[in-house]
């Protein structure tokens, strides 16, 4: 009970840091925001300890993965991503897509069952549509117009801002029906460590897919904390977004004095 | 007399109209036959160094790199002298070629599908195309920023892949250089130059 007073005082002084941040304009609409590095000392700190780590665990341990038979991974990363869904719908549905929940909901409950516990994408085999695009709880904060606020870099988990923090405490409070089954022990059929099995198998999933992307960014970066950090705050804002319009992503009046080769 | 000089006056325009669009280049054509001559050389059986020095080619012929240079600049091109302007597109043109062809030299033989373009200006059109999934990686959704300005010599001025700018993530990279060096543009210049001769 203490643990969660304090997830919601912290959540709530969060949520009140970051809307204290927006300006009254959705930071969405302005097309090329500043990055607000706040603490950037700290940041960069923590991004060279979660280096560390990377390099010393979950490079050798995503590249290990990356060996397992195809059906093993592909198995894996489908089972993960329908476990998603337990945050994708509530938050479907608090962005107001319906329709999106609705299919989610029916992708959920076919590939529980006929898919055997996620492992195999029936759903995209039986005509639901496959291109699935998680939402979590910062994602819906900024689709409501609040302000990603300072850009932070958290132990372990890597990049973040004061919203998608808050999101994500919106999770360990009760917006996460899989975090409720396993850590708050709301049943007993599961446990806690399954919880952090599934997120510790996420975040091995996803660096295994990207070895060589960051492999070759960190080798072509100047500043590979500048450059994480800008494409971090990128792909939030895209996601954000639900949209593949690209022309937001950059501003024309950037370029307009400049002349070519 | 009058009526018959306008009529040649509009079929003289017309020709002339045809003639300048039949030498523009599209831009999706553009893309695809750059693509295709990049592809080209990563799946040609030469040594690495052939490939890189071979890639450098393709980009100063497809790409405004001195038009990339000054965009990443940002809010701090404004500040510069003519002399560092001048210093700053010749750094910046050798390590945007060393950084670009290095990063390509490590596919073997991509294969880039052009699908779709999109007008957005007189000087801007996007091309959507896809790299297309191997055993090992998902389809990637690559849009190419093309400038236009000059339409018988398309551009390339960005890459976004899956929604993210290259460009703009330059911008940001450099300009934190510069802004954690009190906005000394010395700085970038050692940066530069330590990447070049790295």
């Amino acid at each position: 009970m203490r643990k969660l007073i304090a997830s919601l005082l912290i959540s709530l002084f969060c949520a009140s840091f970051s809307f204290a941040d927006t300006d009254g304009e959705n930071s969405l609409s302005k097309k090329n925001p500043e990055v607000k590095d706040c603490f950037e000392k700290v940041n960069r700190a923590t991004f060279a300890f979660n280096q560390g780590l990377d390099n010393a665990i979950f490079e050798p341990v995503a590249k290990g993965y990356r060996k397992l038979p195809s059906p093993i991974r592909i198995g894996t990363s489908n089972f993960l991503s329908n476990l998603s869904n337990l945050i994708t719908i509530p938050n479907n549905i608090l962005q107001g897509d319906m329709k999106t929940a609705g299919i989610n909901t029916a992708r959920l409950t076919v590939n529980s069952t006929i898919g055997i516990l996620g492992i195999f994408d029936v759903a995209a085999q039986m005509g639901f549509v496959k291109d699935y695009q998680k939402e979590d709880y910062g994602q819906t904060l900024g689709s409501w117009g609040v302000g990603e606020g300072c850009y932070l870099v958290l132990p372990i988990f890597g990049p973040s801002t004061v919203r998608d923090l808050t999101g994500s405490l919106t999770s360990a409070i009760g917006g996460d029906p899989w975090y409720n089954v396993t850590v708050r022990n709301d049943t007993q059929y599961f446990e806690e460590s399954d919880y952090y099995y599934s997120r510790g198998g996420d975040g091995i999933n996803f660096r295994a897919k990207n070895i060589e992307s960051f492999d070759n960014l960190e080798k072509n970066s100047m500043d590979f904390y500048a450059s994480v950090r800008s494409l971090y705050l990128q792909d939030r804002r895209k996601k954000i977004m639900n949209s593949n319009e690209i022309i937001d992503t950059q501003d024309d009046s950037d370029w307009e004095e400049i002349t070519s080769n | 007399m009058i009526i018959k000089k306008v009529k040649y006056l509009f079929i003289f325009i017309f020709v002339l109209t045809f003639i300048t669009k039949s030498h523009s280049l599209e831009p999706n054509i553009f893309v695809q036959s750059t693509v295709n001559r990049a592809s080209q050389i990563l799946s040609d059986n030469i040594s690495r160094e052939s490939k890189i020095e071979e890639l450098k080619k393709v980009a100063l012929d497809t790409v405004d790199i001195r038009g990339i240079g000054f965009y990443t600049l940002g809010k701090f091109r404004k500040n510069l002298s003519d002399e560092q302007k001048q210093k700053y597109s010749e750094l910046f043109k050798e390590y945007f070629l060393k950084s670009f062809s290095s990063r390509l030299a490590e596919y073997s033989n991509p294969k880039i599908d052009v699908q779709s373009q999109e007008k957005l200006s007189d000087t801007y059109t996007i091309v959507s195309s896809i790299l297309v999934a191997t055993s090992e990686r998902p389809e990637v959704k690559i849009q190419w920023r093309v400038y236009t300005k000059d339409p018988d010599k398309p551009l390339i001025r960005d890459l976004i892949i899956e929604g993210l700018s290259l460009a703009r993530t330059q911008k940001e990279e450099f300009n934190s250089i510069i802004q954690s060096n009190d906005g000394d543009i010395q700085a970038l210049f050692s940066s530069l130059k330590k990447f070049i001769n790295n």
